[in-house]
């Protein structure tokens, strides 16, 4: 029989640490911090406007692009919240949340040989997503001593003739890192300088704790040559509904918008209705949630401290990622061994990249409690190795 | 938000963290968190640190009662007085003066029917102010002080996901 599959996929390797993940998953008695996503409900009044929409039949498909009343609500908070203004006609679409964006846009973007720059440690799609629309990934390894911020000379060294698009994944999910306005000045000058474009996943960008979150899209120059893509998983705990955004110059959304056409057809309709209440009014739900993060990530940088071990403090998203190093353990050793002896579950640093060798990533989408809970053990583990070497 | 407010929204959910970990949590020095607590406390701001309980499960049976009160206000006193003639009896719970249809709202917490019975034939009626009452039994506690009283539900997120 021939090979019933092509020569591109086979060259995609699975998650290395898959197996780990299944370990945990299956361990009934474990306590994890492994979680990449929210812990809280989606916001009642949210999920009150779902059912009131099932209530009154609306079970169609909408437009492609998505829901009308939607894609305005979306235009009109991007603009209160970060001072971006896309037309809701003909610059914005709905999507089957951040992550389906990210694949379409690096599908209408590329042609083969095209470069991708992925900074990393970051979320594990963008590499196979490029690979899949024919690009090459290009890593630029963030470094530790930055803070694991992205920064222009980095970006400098590694664009060539074939480079087209540079993946900004920020607040960062596992470092927690954030670029500020000054950051993503220098990264637009070089952008613009060589003439190339920017997916920017802003998935997190109502989670930082530092200052207000910056796009670089709103910054002069860049609306015409950025993607931006965001989402409602993160800032309105709607992990479940499957629900993002692309928005971008027109030329670029109606490509998209093909793919998008040919296979998907539109995003759920129940979870569209949903979305426009969340976007309209929830700002005090989001900040109700973004302070019990805060306080959670304060206590977790005071434990780390106190525990002597190496970390940054991180500004958005809700991951820490410290580095165990001086244990002289692979992440994925370390990972093991303490869900071993103290079963509590976190991801080994690798998951996000060779890079991320050296470091584990907490999750903080778990209450208090459980984290005093798992770090008490984190604290126990540590001594017993440090009494060990 | 001040941190006298960033205290206070954060023990009103949970009375029981230590001062230390509070001021971790708040990020403020923690002297300056002590000495705002303490100056709450004397100012009556923080007028208690109670416990929410779900009695029924417990199994200790309680009675409660939100009790309607029309009444007439005491000449130069408003309803000041009359207000304080209820609530210094200590089985009253809460006492607010409403608007609407009447003016308190009379919570009372009883061992049995006829505790409560009692107290307001004997006690509330014949006061010279009260007009009338209302009596309305609690059935069945949902939410109390913003919290669900049914068990919560469990965390149902997969152990690990990126």
């Amino acid at each position: 029989m021939r090979n019933p599959l092509s020569k591109t996929i086979t060259t995609i390797q699975p998650s290395g640490i898959r197996k780990f993940f299944d370990i945990v998953n299956e361990m009934e008695d474990a306590i994890s911090l492994g979680v990449g996503e929210p812990d809280f409900d989606t916001p009642w009044r949210i999920r009150d406007e779902a059912i009131y929409s099932l209530e009154q039949g609306r079970t169609f498909y909408t437009s492609n692009s998505g829901l009308k009343e939607l894609k305005d609500e979306i235009c009109a908070y991007l603009d209160r919240k970060y001072d971006l203004h896309y037309n809701p006609s003909s610059e914005i679409m709905i999507t089957v949340g951040g992550s389906e964006a990210i694949d379409i846009a690096l599908r209408a973007m590329l042609d083969p040989g095209d470069e991708v720059l992925i900074p990393q440690p970051s979320y594990v799609s963008y590499e196979p997503c490029t690979i899949l629309a024919n690009g090459t990934p290009v890593i630029i390894d963030l470094k530790e001593e930055n803070d694991f911020r992205l920064t222009a000379k980095e970006v400098e060294d590694a664009i060539t003739d074939k480079t087209k698009i540079l993946i900004l994944p920020f607040p960062n999910n596992p470092t927690g890192a954030v670029l500020e306005q000054k950051d993503l000045e220098e990264i637009a000058k070089v952008v613009i300088e060589h003439d190339i474009f920017v997916m920017t996943d802003e998935i997190y960008s109502e989670l930082t704790y530092l200052d207000k979150h910056v796009s670089i899209a709103a910054i002069p120059g860049m609306k015409e040559r950025t993607v931006y893509i965001n989402g409602f998983s993160k800032a309105f705990a709607m992990t479940g509904w499957r629900l993002g955004y692309a928005c971008a110059p027109k030329e670029i959304i109606s490509q998209m918008l093909k793919i998008h056409q040919f296979a998907i057809m539109c995003a759920p309709t129940t979870s569209q209705y949903a979305a426009v209440e969340a976007v309209r009014n929830c700002d005090e739900e989001v900040q109700k949630m973004r302070e019990e993060y805060n306080e959670r990530r304060r206590y977790l940088v005071h434990r780390f401290k106190k525990m002597g071990l190496k970390c940054f403090e991180p500004f958005g998203a809700f991951y820490i990622f410290p580095s165990i190093k001086e244990f002289g353990l692979t992440s994925d050793e370390f990972a093991t061994k303490f869900l071993q002896s103290k079963k509590v579950a976190v991801v080994p640093g690798t998951a996000f990249g060779a890079c991320g060798e050296g470091f584990i990533r907490i999750s903080y989408a778990y209450s208090l409690e459980n984290l005093k809970v798992a770090l008490d053990r984190m604290e126990e583990f540590v001594e017993e190795l440090r009494a060990e070497n | 938000m001040t941190m006298q407010e960033k205290i206070l929204n954060y023990i009103e959910k949970n009375s029981r963290i230590d001062l230390h970990e509070l001021a971790i949590i708040l990020g403020e020095d923690e002297t300056a968190v002590m000495n705002t607590l303490e100056e709450m406390e004397q100012k009556h701001i923080i007028c208690g640190y109670h416990t929410l309980i779900n009695w029924e499960k417990a199994g200790v049976e309680k009675v409660t009662a939100m009790i309607e009160v029309r009444v007439t206000p005491q000449r130069g006193m408003g309803f000041d007085k009359v207000a304080q003639h209820i609530y210094n009896y200590p089985e009253v719970q809460s006492v607010y003066l409403i608007s609407g249809g009447f003016d308190f709202m009379v919570t009372l917490e009883g061992k049995t029917l006829r505790e409560i019975a009692n107290f307001v034939s004997d006690k509330l009626s014949t006061l010279d102010s009260v007009l009338s009452t209302k009596t309305n039994f609690i059935l069945k506690k949902y939410k109390d002080h913003g919290t669900i009283m049914a068990e919560q539900p469990k965390d149902e997120r997969m152990k690990m996901s990126l």
